[in-house]
C-alpha cells in the first residue's frame, strides 16, 4: 500500500482548502471505497483528509416538506430514520439491500454517491482500462462483462454504476449540495452522474476539493408508496444485476404519476424516462407495464455475457410496477 | 466438538492484554486536529477499555494495528477488501470492518475486539453458544461472526431466521456453518442474554 499522509479536518473550509490545494489528496469519509482503492493501488492519493468530525451527519425535515440528509449520515442511520421510512421507503429499502450491516455502519451518503465502479479490470490495476488509465482501452468490451451495463454505455467504458441508493435519489429528483473552492452550489442528482462517453475517467462535475455537504430530497407524495427491488447472484451482500425503484399514483385505473429508475444496468443510476413518459396517462395494467419496460430497454447495447440483462430488466420493471400498485392503490401514495 | 476447536474459541478469551509500545493511559483521548505522515506517528488507541499509544503510519489499518502492533490476533484478515467480515470489530459500539478502517481515524473512539468480549475467564454467552451449537469448523471467520452476532442482538433485528441471515450476511463462512451460527444466535436471543457486553 502506498504511503499516506493524513489530516483530520475540524472545519468545512479547512477540508475544502486542503484537498483543493493538494492535487493528490482526497476526502476520507467511511473509507469503504477509498481505503480499499488506495490499498489496491487504483486510487493514487497521497493525502487523505478525514472529514468525519465535520458536523454533516444530521437528517432534517425541510420547512417546505422534503428531507435534508447530511453527507456524513451513515447508510444504516439514514435507512432506519423514521422520516425516510415514512416519506421515502424506496430510499430505506435501497440502502438496506446494499452492502452489509458493518459496511453500512461505516459508509456515508456522500461517499456512497462517489463510490467507484466494481469492474474487475478497473480494480485489478493492470488491465487496460480507460477509467483508470485514460486511452488504454476497455478490457471489458471483449472480456468478462456479465455484470456490466447495457444502458448509457460507450465504446470507451461499459462499467455499471454500483450504487443502490443513488437509484432512488435519481427517481426522486434529489439535489446535491456542495461547497467547493469557488463557493457553494446545488447540483441536480441526474447531472451529478456523467455518462462515460469519451471520458469515462470523469464521473462527476465536482471540482477537485469540492465537498458534498448534503443531499436534499424534495417533498414527493408519490414516493410514500415507493419500493426498491434488487436482483442479484446471491440473496444478500451483493451488487445488483438489475434493480428497480418504482412508485405510482393511480386514479380510476389510470397512472397519474410514476417514478421509475434502474440500477445494475446503467453506467449511471438510470432514470427510466422513456418508460415514465409512456406510463403517464396509461391504464395501470400489466400490458402497459410491459410495453413501457420494452421501450426503456429498446436502447440497450448488449455484450457477450450481459445480454440477459435486457429481459431481466424488463421483467424487473414489470414486477416493480406491479408491486408498487399495492401501495399506490391502497392509500400508500398520499 | 473436538478439543482443538474448544481451545480455538477459548484462545479468544485470553485475559486482557496490555501490550503497549509506550504507555497506558486511563482516559480515552479526544481527537485533536492532526496532520501527519507518511512516516509513523504516535496514535492513541483505546481497545477493550485500555488505551495504548503505538507508532503507526497513517496507512496502517485498524486490523493491522490490532494484529501486528497490539498482538490482538483474534480479529482475522480474510480479504482485506471489505468482502468477508472476518475482521469485524466494534467502534464506539457499532460493528464495522477493521480492514477498511485506518487506525489513525479511530483515535478518541472506543474499539472492542473478540478479546474484550469475555468477562475475565467467563465466556460471553455468544461464545458459549457457538461452542455448544458447533457453529464453526476451521474457525477462521468465528471472531467476526461472534462480534457481528452480539451486535445483531443489540440492534434488535433477530426476530426471525430470515432476519438473522440477512443481518449476518456480511460475515462469510467458507465452511458454511451458517445453520449452526443461526442456531447459536437463536439460543442467546431466546435466553435473553444478548445485551451483555464485557467492555464496550
Ligand atoms: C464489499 C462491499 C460491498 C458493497 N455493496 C454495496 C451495495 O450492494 N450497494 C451499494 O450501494 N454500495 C455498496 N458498496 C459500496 C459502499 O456503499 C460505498 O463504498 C460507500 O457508500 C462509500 O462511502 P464511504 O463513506 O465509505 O466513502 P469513502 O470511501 O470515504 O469515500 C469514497 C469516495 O468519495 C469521496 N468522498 C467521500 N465523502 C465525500 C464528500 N462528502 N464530498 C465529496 N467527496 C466525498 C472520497 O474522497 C472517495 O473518493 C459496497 C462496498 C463494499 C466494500
Ligand atoms: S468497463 Fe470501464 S472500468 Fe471496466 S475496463 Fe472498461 S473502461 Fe475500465
Ligand atoms: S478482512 Fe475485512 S472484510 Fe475481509
Ligand atoms: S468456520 Fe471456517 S470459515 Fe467459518
Amino acid at each position: 500500500m502506498r504511503p499516506l499522509s493524513y489530516r483530520r479536518a475540524a472545519e468545512i473550509g479547512e477540508a475544502v482548502a486542503t484537498v483543493s490545494t493538494e492535487p493528490t489528496s482526497a476526502f476520507l469519509a467511511g473509507g469503504t471505497t477509498e481505503v480499499d482503492l488506495v490499498r489496491l493501488g487504483v486510487a493514487r492519493h497521497d493525502l487523505l483528509v478525514d472529514i468525519n468530525d465535520l458536523p454533516l451527519a444530521d437528517i432534517e425535515n425541510l420547512p417546505g416538506g422534503g428531507l435534508r440528509i447530511g453527507a456524513l449520515a451513515r447508510m444504516n442511520d439514514v435507512a432506519r430514520a423514521a422520516q425516510v421510512v415514512e416519506m421515502y421507503p424506496g430510499i430505506a429499502q435501497a440502502l438496506l439491500l446494499g452492502a452489509s450491516e458493518q459496511l453500512r455502519n461505516m459508509a456515508t451518503m456522500g461517499g456512497n454517491l462517489c463510490q467507484r465502479v466494481r469492474c474487475a479490470y478497473f480494480r485489478d490495476n493492470v488491465s487496460p482500462c480507460n477509467k483508470r488509465e485514460p486511452g488504454t482501452g476497455c478490457s471489458a468490451l471483449d472480456g468478462q462483462n456479465r455484470g456490466h451495463a447495457i444502458l448509457g454505455t460507450s465504446e470507451h467504458c461499459i462499467a455499471t454504476h454500483p450504487s443502490d441508493v443513488a437509484v432512488a435519489l435519481v427517481a426522486f429528483d434529489a439535489v446535491v449540495h456542495t461547497i467547493g473552492p469557488s463557493g457553494a452550489r446545488i447540483i441536480p442528482i441526474e447531472n451529478f452522474y456523467l455518462l462515460p462517453g469519451r471520458t469515462p475517467h470523469i464521473e462527476h462535475p465536482l471540482e477537485h476539493g469540492e465537498l458534498i455537504v448534503a443531499i436534499e430530497v424534495p417533498p414527493l407524495p408519490v414516493a410514500r408508496g415507493s419500493l426498491y427491488l434488487k436482483f442479484r447472484d446471491r440473496q444478500s451482500y451483493e451488487f445488483a444485476l438489475v434493480s428497480v425503484l418504482s412508485a405510482l399514483l393511480v386514479q380510476d385505473g389510470r397512472i397519474t404519476e410514476v417514478r421509475l429508475a434502474l440500477g445494475g444496468v446503467g453506467t449511471t443510476p438510470w432514470r427510466a424516462r422513456r418508460a415514465e413518459a409512456q406510463l403517464v396517462g396509461a391504464p395501470a395494467t400489466a400490458g402497459s407495464f410491459a410495453a413501457a419496460a420494452a421501450a426503456e430497454l429498446d436502447a440497450a447495447v448488449l455484450h457477450e455475457h450481459n445480454a440477459f440483462k435486457q429481459e431481466l430488466a424488463q421483467r424487473a420493471i414489470v414486477r416493480g410496477l406491479d408491486q408498487a400498485m399495492v401501495s399506490a392503490v391502497h392509500g400508500g401514495a398520499r | 466438538m473436538p478439543a482443538w476447536a474448544v481451545q480455538l474459541i477459548a484462545h479468544h478469551v485470553r485475559p486482557k492484554i496490555m501490550h503497549n509500545d509506550q504507555f497506558v493511559a486511563t482516559a480515552p483521548p479526544d481527537r485533536p486536529p492532526l496532520t501527519s505522515g507518511p512516516s509513523s506517528l504516535p496514535v492513541a488507541l483505546t481497545v477493550n477499555g485500555s488505551t495504548h499509544v503505538v507508532d503507526l503510519e497513517p496507512r496502517v489499518s485498524l486490523l493491522d494495528a490490532l494484529r501486528e502492533h497490539l498482538d490482538l490476533t483474534g480479529s482475522k484478515k480474510g480479504c482485506d477488501q471489505g468482502t468477508c467480515g472476518a475482521c469485524t470489530v466494534w467502534v464506539d459500539g457499532r460493528r464495522v470492518l477493521a480492514c477498511l478502517s485506518l487506525a489513525v481515524t479511530c483515535e478518541g473512539r472506543s474499539v472492542t475486539t473478540i478479546e474484550g468480549l469475555a468477562a475475565g475467564e467467563e465466556l460471553h454467552p455468544m461464545q458459549r453458544a457457538f461452542i455448544e451449537c458447533d457453529a464453526f469448523q476451521c474457525g477462521y471467520c468465528t471472531a467476526g461472526q461472534i462480534m457481528s452476532a452480539v451486535a445483531l442482538l443489540e440492534e434488535g433485528n433477530a426476530t426471525t431466521d430470515a432476519e438473522i441471515a440477512e443481518s449476518m450476511s456480511g460475515n462469510i463462512c467458507r465452511c458454511a456453518a451458517y445453520p449452526n451460527i443461526r442456531a447459536a444466535i437463536r439460543e442467546v436471543r431466546d435466553a435473553g442474554e444478548g445485551g451483555h457486553r464485557a467492555t464496550a
